[in-house]
């Protein structure tokens, strides 16, 4: 590998935004047919580097080298035609085109003044066969499945004649399965000469496919170095800059007390009418967590937002502390004692062009001391925000910028300082982790114990069996609205709750691991 | 592209006054105008004695009004295109009130006149997001249709008021002084024009809704419900019961600007031919002030020195009317286009960070921080 001729050089990359370098004299070098992991946490400069590369945003300063050629990418399109092409975390797809459509959308080929679909399709083909990426080029976007839609956006960029692939955070959105199905397909295009260049902070992914890592914290390139002997734990270190314990969060055995939610017979349906959440009944105690876990899109969403008031329940009862909650306002919810920590923080969890005060006031506004007589008190909104900035360590210049302003994580955290200040007795944690580096999961997952040794009842929502069997106590598997099994997440493996996700019932796991 | 976000509204509203003024000296260069003596004169018509300083301060009053309504449902996400039909159904039921109970002691007759009249308006707002909030009908056409069922069913009351009522067939009485929101005080402070009580009226207005948008409960449910339903949802607030108080505000301020140009400044009811201008000229104020209460009184103002203005200078350059229209339209157009003022700042900033090279110049904006992130 290290005889292999280098394909992309970036040298001394400065990005200044203002007084802020984004990038601070950064060094990049990718071998053809190489897997280079971009190792750093949210806000330590990644995205901006691969931005310049990609032709979103020029440097300020330094070179970026093609095969030894100094070049410019100024667009988007000078990028492609440089062979650089880029696979999104956020999959930019047409939902009623074709598979193929998509594709070529953007350079189609034309016979005449007519598409040539015919061509294009064969060469998908051809493609696909190559690289082995399987997809169904005549299916509809919207109908094929997450992984099948990362395929897509692969064949993107080579259909494009991409030859250094960036892969922005490629697994958040993938089950296990898909997630080594990916690792497949991405050492099988290192092997036919691609370089690929993947982002992430995933250590686990890193350890699995990368050659080479690049550790960029604060915007500088701190160290590159070979994968191949150097353990999660030494990575983890590097890239926060200090020790950091992965995983494994420290915590007591579960004193589990009364049932605080109890969920009996619920049947939830999604927006398009279709049952998605099919007679669950789960009992969740004081002083216990309870993981959920499944694949994305198995009710989940669904069955919270039910719980939550977000969505009608059709049938059944959700008995909070003995009071029928369902199908009750969001407030009425909030007031019984629920908080919610959503899935999707941006969209559900802040106003991101109100300040960060008014986030963290956004489900105590209406109440004194925020506000008297339908009047708000700003300094005492102020104040409140400033306490729990500090109690719950928000990384923020003030309280008065807006939440956009915030990094994930940060943001994250303004969210569960404002769910967790409320003392409710039920707390649901969806996806809590979900897009955030090792120094803030560690953070979130120790508040999560904290309230569970507070004898609070918690359900964490998660897609990531490791966040799952770290955090909670009890697990319950969710696959098509039903829940196939209820385990001790100390007497569980992976294994298992794979064999539960994908719909099997306890029992039959159970043979079926006994016989291998 | 957040960078294209980070140039204060203000620089972007001033340009966009510049680009109007600009067109519209172009325009009148071609026609054989001087534009200097054409701007100077629209100037002098609008500022050049206490009488048009009066006028350009009533012709202010209602457009405040309306882009203060505009601006309240504009914070819940809707846009209140139905302001010009609020106005009028404003005017007629206050105007109507006073010359159906003459003789009434003007003390309450004339706030309960207003008071009708802002309900009227309000009523009109309600209709609107009442049909949003229930069916999701796209307020934006409601209001529209709503403007043509205001202005031909208000003309048709108009006409069929009784004709003890009527000065001539689509024309009522006008009003005494005393029985209207005219003040000698400030018509004498301003050399006799039709300034009234009507401009404090939208003073104290803009106070009390500023107060309301960004001091109350209720504003901080409008404002997220429009900047993210979504988040306002789970936190527990009704984005249909915000919709519906949002459009009702909303057509409450035009209903008061109505009653102050019933009341305060023509004194009786005339069928109009299209509905009130004032109803579009508060959009126009609104999206020049760009969201800010305070932007509105600037915006307000510059727009009534140009129609006021816009009077005075044919009389004086022979630069007809039309042309000062052309120029606040081209300042609306501006406005609308503030993306391609905003789109040649930042080609402006980034050639000039490319002269100073490595010398870093401009200041740090949150939205650049934003896109480093």
């Amino acid at each position: 590998m290290a005889d292999e001729p280098i394909v992309l050089e970036m040298h001394n990359i400065v990005k200044q935004f203002g007084d802020f370098r984004a990038n601070d004299e950064i060094n990049l070098q990718v071998r053809r047919g190489q897997i280079h992991a971009l190792l750093g946490e949210n806000g330590a400069g990644k995205s901006t580097l691969m931005n310049q590369l990609s032709g979103l945003l020029q440097p300020t300063s330094g070179d970026i080298l093609i095969n030894g050629q100094k070049i410019t990418v100024d667009s988007p399109a000078k990028a492609a035609e440089l062979g650089i092409g880029m696979v999104h975390q956020h999959f930019m797809l047409m939902d009623a085109f074709t598979v193929t459509e998509n594709i070529i959308l953007g350079s189609e080929p034309v016979n005449g003044m007519k598409l040539d679909i015919k061509k294009a399709s064969q060469d998908i083909k051809k493609l696909s066969e190559k690289y082995r990426l399987d997809v169904n080029p005549d299916a509809l976007a919207g109908d094929i499945s997450v992984g099948m839609q990362q395929r897509v956006e692969i064949l993107k960029t080579l259909y494009r004649g991409a030859d250094i692939l960036i892969f922005d955070e490629p697994t958040a959105v993938l089950t296990p399965q898909e997630i080594d199905e990916l690792m497949v397909i991405m050492r099988h295009l290192a092997l036919e000469g691609k370089s690929i260049i993947l982002i992430t902070h995933k250590l686990d992914e890193i350890k699995a496919v990368a050659d080479q890592v690049t550790v960029i914290r604060r915007g500088k390139s701190i160290d590159s170095f070979p994968v191949a002997g150097v353990s999660s734990q030494e990575l983890a270190d590097i890239m926060v800059g200090r020790s950091v314990s992965l995983y494994a969060t420290e915590k007591s055995a579960a004193r589990p007390k009364e049932t605080v939610i109890s969920l009996d017979h619920v049947t939830v349906k999604d927006s398009r009418g279709l049952t998605a959440v099919k007679d669950l009944s789960l009992d969740i105690r004081a002083g216990e967590v309870v993981g959920l876990a499944g694949i994305d899109g198995n009710g989940q969403s669904e069955l919270i937002s039910a719980m939550t008031g977000l969505m009608p329940t059709v049938s059944g009862k959700i008995m909070l502390n003995g009071k029928n909650i369902a199908n009750k306002k969001p407030r009425q919810i909030t007031e019984a004692g629920v908080s919610h920590i959503p899935e999707d923080r941006q969209r559900y969890g802040l106003e991101l062009d109100m300040t960060l005060a008014e986030n963290i006031a956004l489900q105590t506004y209406y109440k004194r001391p925020l506000s008297k007589h339908g009047v708000l008190d700003y300094e005492e909104i102020n104040k409140h925000a400033r306490d729990l900035i500090t109690k719950f360590d928000v990384r923020t210049v003030n309280e008065l910028v807006p939440a956009s302003s915030l990094s994930g994580g940060n943001q994250q955290k303004a969210i569960i300082a404002r769910e967790l200040d409320r003392n409710a007795d039920f707390i649901i944690a969806a996806q809590p982790t979900r897009g955030l580096d090792v120094g803030a999961i560690e953070y979130i997952h120790q508040q999560l114990i904290y309230q569970r040794n507070a004898n609070k009842a918690v359900l964490l929502v998660s897609f990531e069996l490791d966040e799952i069997l770290n955090v909670a106590d009890r697990i319950a598997v969710i696959s098509h609205g039903e829940i196939t099994g209820i385990v001790n997440a100390n007497e569980t493996t992976k294994n298992e709750l794979g064999l539960l996700m994908a719909g099997m019932s306890l029992d039959d796991a159970r043979a079926q691991l006994a016989g291998e | 592209m957040n960078k294209i976000n980070s140039y204060s509204t203000g620089l972007v509203a001033a340009l966009a006054v510049f680009f109007g003024l600009l067109v519209g000296a172009i325009i009148m260069l071609v026609s054989g105008f001087n534009p200097v003596t054409g701007y100077i004169s629209l100037i002098q018509s609008a500022l050049g004695s206490s009488l048009n300083i009066g006028e350009v301060l009533r012709a202010m009053t209602p457009l405040v009004l309306t882009a203060a309504g505009f601006l309240v449902a504009q914070s819940a996400g809707f846009f209140n295109i139905g302001l010009s039909g609020q106005v009028w159904v404003g005017w007629i039921a206050s105007t109507w009130f006073v010359l159906a109970n003459q003789g009434m002691n003007p003390w309450i007759l004339i706030p309960v006149a207003v008071i009708i009249g802002a309900l009227g308006g309000a009523i009109m707002g309600f209709i609107p997001g009442w049909l949003r909030a229930q069916f999701g009908a796209s307020e934006v056409i409601t209001t529209i249709m709503l403007n043509y069922i205001a202005l031909y069913g208000g003309n048709a009351i108009v006409q069929g008021l009784p004709n003890k009522m009527m000065a001539t067939t689509d024309m009522t009485k006008t009003l005494d002084a005393s029985d209207s929101l005219r003040w000698d005080f400030l018509s004498n402070l301003t050399g006799g024009s039709r300034l009234n009580i009507g401009f404090l009226i939208a003073l104290i207005a803009l106070l009390a809704i500023w107060f309301v948008m960004k001091r109350t409960t209720l504003g901080f449910e409008i404002r997220a419900v429009g900047l993210n339903p979504n988040a306002a949802r789970y936190a527990g607030m009704s984005a249909k019961r915000n919709a519906i108080t949002a459009m009702t505000i909303s057509g409450l301020l035009a209903g008061l600007a109505g009653a102050t140009e019933g009341l305060g400044t023509y004194l009786n009811i005339f069928s109009q031919s299209a509905a009130p201008q004032v109803g579009y000229d508060g959009m126009a104020v609104a999206l020049l002030a760009s969201g800010s209460f305070l932007g509105i009184i600037f915006a307000g103002f510059l727009f009534s020195v140009l129609s006021v203005g816009g009077l005075g200078m044919p009389l004086a350059t022979g630069v007809p009317t039309e042309l000062v229209s052309v120029v606040t339209a081209s300042i609306i157009f501006f406005i609308g286009a503030n993306y391609l003022i905003r789109l040649i700042l930042v080609k402006l900033d980034e050639d000039d960070s490319k002269d100073k090279g490595k010398q870093k110049k401009h200041k740090t904006t949150k939205a650049d921080q934003k896109e480093a992130k």
